[in-house]
């Protein structure tokens, strides 16, 4: 009864949805006065109204999944009874469809956030967005009521379900996915600014102001987001891997490039008035990434460790969804822009030219993931033969678009609206360059060895790490109130800078062993020593495992105690390893259990990892994100 | 005015390529092999004792060469569809047992003689009960020829010329469509040469 | 190992089933004197090469997984391949083409630089080249520019009616 209720709620949501994407906007076409405003004022209702029907739906699937209905063929598909209560729930996220569903669900809450918080937004404006975002749902709630209904009957009801995938079966699951999709649905919001602007033809410094904190929120979601799968991936898959540029992780940092020049660049928009056709340009982009990122991951055109179970009818409603929210906003776009007046006077050497720069390199990077990503695709589509594009290509061309980026962090947030002095620049970093320099230099002895691309990555990192910190304290030494918005940006400056540190670490300085332990042995990283102390045999809740009981000494004292695990689950025959991580402000110790070598099994392989700076990763990333929230909190947005 | 089309345009193109590429399959890798010599080994056959088997053992005729094992499902499936292919037409279809002996098997350990008589054994039986497509089976116990000719998942089928090069390659269960459409067509072509 | 421990396993969740004989206790010294557990390879350099090749290769079996981090049996198979062909002194380069000459390029994680892939490796850096250009002439236009006036809707209906009588 309840799944069907849910999927009526469904049903009424889509033509809820599609009224709030028409009414409100017809609102805006209309002659007269009296039927604009009530048009138009049918946008916050609307929008409050489908994010009810939709959470109603999404609580009956969460309700399908808890009460073990097994009658329902996703809960079957991706539940069990074994599986503890938290990861029941996060199941309902685990497979395609209720991926959607919540996709759905967020992409309402952001619909009745803008209804919410947008009460000094004139009334058309707040119809334009909130309709475009209604025109959205309703194209997602189409895909799920025709391909991929989550309240599908299973009859007969199955006696249990197949179980979650264990890989997924982690707090890792419950978390990264939400925040993920908030971002990528975040990203409409800007997207739904700036269509908005083009159907009104009014794109001015407001409009630029009123976008800003929408996106640094919505950039927030996606930074953590893919911040944990990052992490998630690191300490679930056993060996110590945080990034693999596989096809999903390139859809989700895409937009996340796009919508980093997109907050730099609407910084310009809303200063000075410039750059509104390339802003919008921007954030058009930044959520047709989001769309076409999910069209990559469900439609089956490209392998991957994360791809949903792809179905090429799906791909096909995908594809047509995108190519009519894009080619439309772009045709727009075409038509619009030209009229959108030009901007103030700037020199060649000036804040607004390094943000523009800033740009430039950040959509080429992303061109270039992109790039990478899909060129399988077009060989093979153009019948060229089938190659592969992995790793070593992203390494070899990502980083060198990078560098100048990062580098031009500091110089660019010194300079000067309007017209800066580039000599001048130089006299007021010369300082900051010197320390960096010297420290890089340096640093790489102390550490273990010196390497040029160690050198080269602290370098960089540290010159914005000393650049920003130069520029807070020149700030906070002159009088008046500092905004939030100044701690938001260093912050965020800061964590980039924390980040390149960590990743130049661990590249540089990580040590793999690879042993084969009895109890007793002992391997030797200095300055630590691992031991191996017992091996026992566990009970989980779905699972049976073995785990090894690793003592961590420093100076022949215990310091930590590692207790990685081989799992068996006992709906798969897949066994899973749990790595047992002790992590510190500077290095991670992370050990692996292998197989047993021997059959009475008192041998195993191992891998024991010393992986310095590692949390420095996490660390930059949760500072980025400390950095937007200051950001979206500054007095001047919160009207 | 020109200027601002480009999104639009790049956007379109990308379209084209993304809806193209639904059609294909990512999972599927053309063989490079097509139009090479099939590469040269010599392989214990099935028969038992001290018989061998190699490629330039068929020259002069046009045949099929088909990578099975005991232990894959999928061959369980299109085996009948051999079968009853090996009983109408006149190509002759040599069997690869690819590591039949697999790693989890205890036997796996064995000295080489133990193994292949095992395999032998395991492949007599099945090949009893399911019908015998083959004029030979050769044995590949460690999986190093199925290597060198491109194998990565099994079932998967070459039609070999009267020259002994490669002139066609399909990985997965063959099909009577697959047969009567590509297959058939293909060999009746070589042997007119 | 003790069997009768392996088959009494307790229904509690969470049980522990100590399958060892020997445990040592948390005492403080003495314990970093263990042996020291044998590498999992029988030739480390031979190893350490290994994986430097195999990162670059493709598990061809696998949802996207490099050669050297796959679990398959035929991830095994071919790294047991490249370890002989380590050993007879081929170069990385010959084993790759090995492994291409098998598989096709589809197994290089790397795509080679021919120009089937020129757009590939160039195109980026070629964009990053056009478009820097074009910034620097919107920069240099900017430059140049006198504060112009926007102009509203209405306005340029205005100026349109104008302009035309």
């Amino acid at each position: 009864m309840i799944p069907e209720l849910g999927h009526f709620a469904l049903i009424l949501a889509a033509v809820v949805a599609l009224m709030q994407g028409v009414l409100p906007i017809a609102g805006t076409l209309v002659r007269d006065a009296q039927t604009q405003v009530t048009l138009q004022s049918l946008a916050r209702p609307t929008a409050a109204l489908q994010f009810a029907l939709v959470a109603f739906a999404f609580g009956a699937l969460a309700a399908a999944f808890l009460g073990n209905d097994f009658s329902v063929q996703y809960v079957a598909q991706h539940s069990n009874s074994l599986l503890p209560k938290p990861y029941q729930f996060a199941a309902v996220w685990g497979g395609h469809e209720g991926s959607l569903l919540l996709w759905v669900l967020l992409l309402a809450l952001w619909s009745v956030a803008v209804a919410v918080f947008s009460r000094s937004l004139p009334l058309d404006m707040v119809a334009r967005v909130i309709g475009v975002l209604g025109l959205v749902s309703v194209g997602f709630l189409l895909f799920i009521l025709t391909t991929s209904n989550p309240f599908e009957r299973l009859l007969p009801a199955a006696l249990d379900g197949r179980d979650l995938n264990p890989l997924l079966q982690d707090p890792g699951l419950v978390i990264h996915p939400p925040m993920l999709y908030m971002g990528y649905v975040g990203m409409a919001v800007a997207f739904a600014f700036a269509v908005s602007a083009l159907m009104s033809g009014r794109l001015d410094a407001a409009w630029a102001r009123w976008s800003r904190p929408w996106t640094v929120v919505a950039w927030m979601f996606l930074t953590f987001g893919i911040g944990l799968g990052s992490w998630w991936a690191y300490y679930e898959l056993g060996w110590g891997g945080w990034w693999f540029w596989d096809p999903v992780e390139n859809a989700s940092l895409m937009p996340w490039l796009v919508g980093t020049a997109l907050i730099h660049s609407l910084m310009v928009t809303e200063k000075r008035g410039s750059f509104k056709a390339w802003t919008v340009l921007l954030a058009i982009a930044a959520f047709s990434l989001s769309l076409l990122g999910t069209f990559l991951v469900r439609s089956g055109v490209l392998t991957s460790v994360h791809a949903f179970a792809s179905d090429p009818k799906r791909g096909v409603f995908i594809l047509i969804f995108l190519a009519v929210v894009i080619g439309s906003s772009l045709t727009l776009f075409a038509w619009r822009a030209p009229r959108v007046a030009l901007g103030g006077r700037m020199e060649l050497v000036s804040r607004e030219s390094f943000l523009l720069a800033n740009s430039v390199l950040l959509v080429v990077a992303t061109a270039a993931v992109l790039l990478g990503t899909i060129y399988p695709l077009i060989i093979d589509a153009l019948n060229l033969g089938k190659l592969s594009v992995g790793p070593p290509y992203f390494n070899a061309v990502f980083a060198p678009l990078l560098v100048p980026t990062v580098f031009l962090i500091i110089p660019g947030s010194v300079a000067r609206w309007r017209d800066a002095n580039l000599r001048e620049i130089a006299l007021k970093l010369r300082w900051t360059f010197a320390s960096a320099l010297g420290l890089a230099l340096v640093l790489p002895f102390a550490l273990g060895g010196w390497s040029i691309g160690a050198a080269f990555g602290f370098f960089l990192g540290l010159w914005v790490a000393l650049g920003t910190a130069q520029q807070v304290l020149a700030r906070v030494n002159k009088p008046g109130r500092i905004p939030a918005s100044f701690w938001g940006q260093h912050f965020a400056h800061l964590g980039m800078a924390v980040l390149v540190m960590g990743i130049t670490g661990v590249k540089s300085y990580e040590v793999e062993r690879d042993v084969r332990m009895q109890i007793g042995d002992v391997v030797t990283i200095a300055p630590y020593t691992f031991r191996l102390n017992s091996l026992d045999e566990v009970r989980g809740p779905n699972y049976k495992a073995v785990r090894a009981d690793v003592q961590v000494l420093r100076n022949d004292k215990i310091i930590e105690i590692l207790q990685p695990e081989k799992r068996r689950y006992f709906s798969s025959a897949m066994p899973m390893t749990e790595a047992g991580i002790d992590s510190g402000f500077m290095r991670d110790l992370y050990v692996s259990l292998g197989e047993p070598l021997d059959d009475a099994r008192t041998e195993w392989s191992m891998r024991v990892y010393y992986k310095p700076f590692v949390p420095w990763l996490w660390g930059g990333v949760l500072l980025m994100v400390f950095g937007g929230l200051l950001a979206a909190l500054d007095r001047r947005y919160r009207k | 005015m020109k200027k601002v089309l480009i999104p639009l345009a790049l956007f379109i193109g990308l379209v084209v390529f993304l809806a193209v590429g639904l059609k294909r399959d990512p999972r599927e890798i053309p063989s490079p092999l097509i139009g090479k010599s099939a590469p040269h080994f010599t392989l214990f056959t099935l028969e038992g004792g001290d018989a061998k088997f190699s490629p330039s053992d068929m020259q002069g005729q046009v045949w099929m060469l088909n990578v099975w094992a005991t232990w894959c499902v999928a061959c369980r499936e299109e085996h009948p569809v051999l079968v009853a292919f090996s009983e109408k037409n006149q190509v002759p279809i040599v069997g690869l047992s690819y590591k039949e002996i697999q790693p989890q098997d205890p036997a796996y350990k064995a000295p080489f003689d133990e193994k292949l008589k095992l395999a032998r054994e395991r492949s007599e039986v099945w090949l009893k009960r399911h019908g015998n497509p083959y004029v030979t089976s050769v044995m590949d116990m460690d999986g190093r020829v199925g290597i060198n000719y491109g194998v990565y998942g099994v079932p998967e089928t070459y039609v070999i010329d009267k020259t002994g090069v490669i002139r066609y390659k399909f990985v997965g269960a063959v099909s009577p469509a697959l047969l009567a459409e590509k297959i058939m067509p293909l060999i009746a072509e070589l042997n007119k040469s | 190992m003790n069997g009768a421990c392996a088959l009494s396993v307790s229904m509690v969740i969470g049980c522990v089933q100590p399958m060892a004989f020997a445990q040592a206790t948390a005492a403080s010294s003495g314990l970093a004197a263990g042996r020291e557990a044998p590498l999992m390879a029988e030739d480390p350099k031979l190893e350490a090469r290994l994986v430097d090749i195999s990162q670059e290769l493709r598990c061809l079996v696998c949802q996207n997984e490099s050669l050297a981090s796959s679990h398959a049996e035929l991830a095994d198979d071919l790294r047991q391949e490249v370890r002989e062909l380590i050993r007879s002194g081929k170069s990385d380069q010959e084993i790759k083409d090995f492994l291409v000459a098998r598989y096709g390029d589809f197994v290089l994680y790397r795509p080679e630089v021919k120009p089937l892939t020129w757009v590939l490796w160039f195109g980026p850096f070629l964009l990053l080249g056009i478009a820097a250009i074009f910034l620097g002439m919107y920069l240099r236009q900017r430059r140049a520019l006198a504060v112009p006036v926007a102009l509203s809707d209405e306005a340029r209906e205005r100026a349109k009616q104008l302009l035309k009588g």
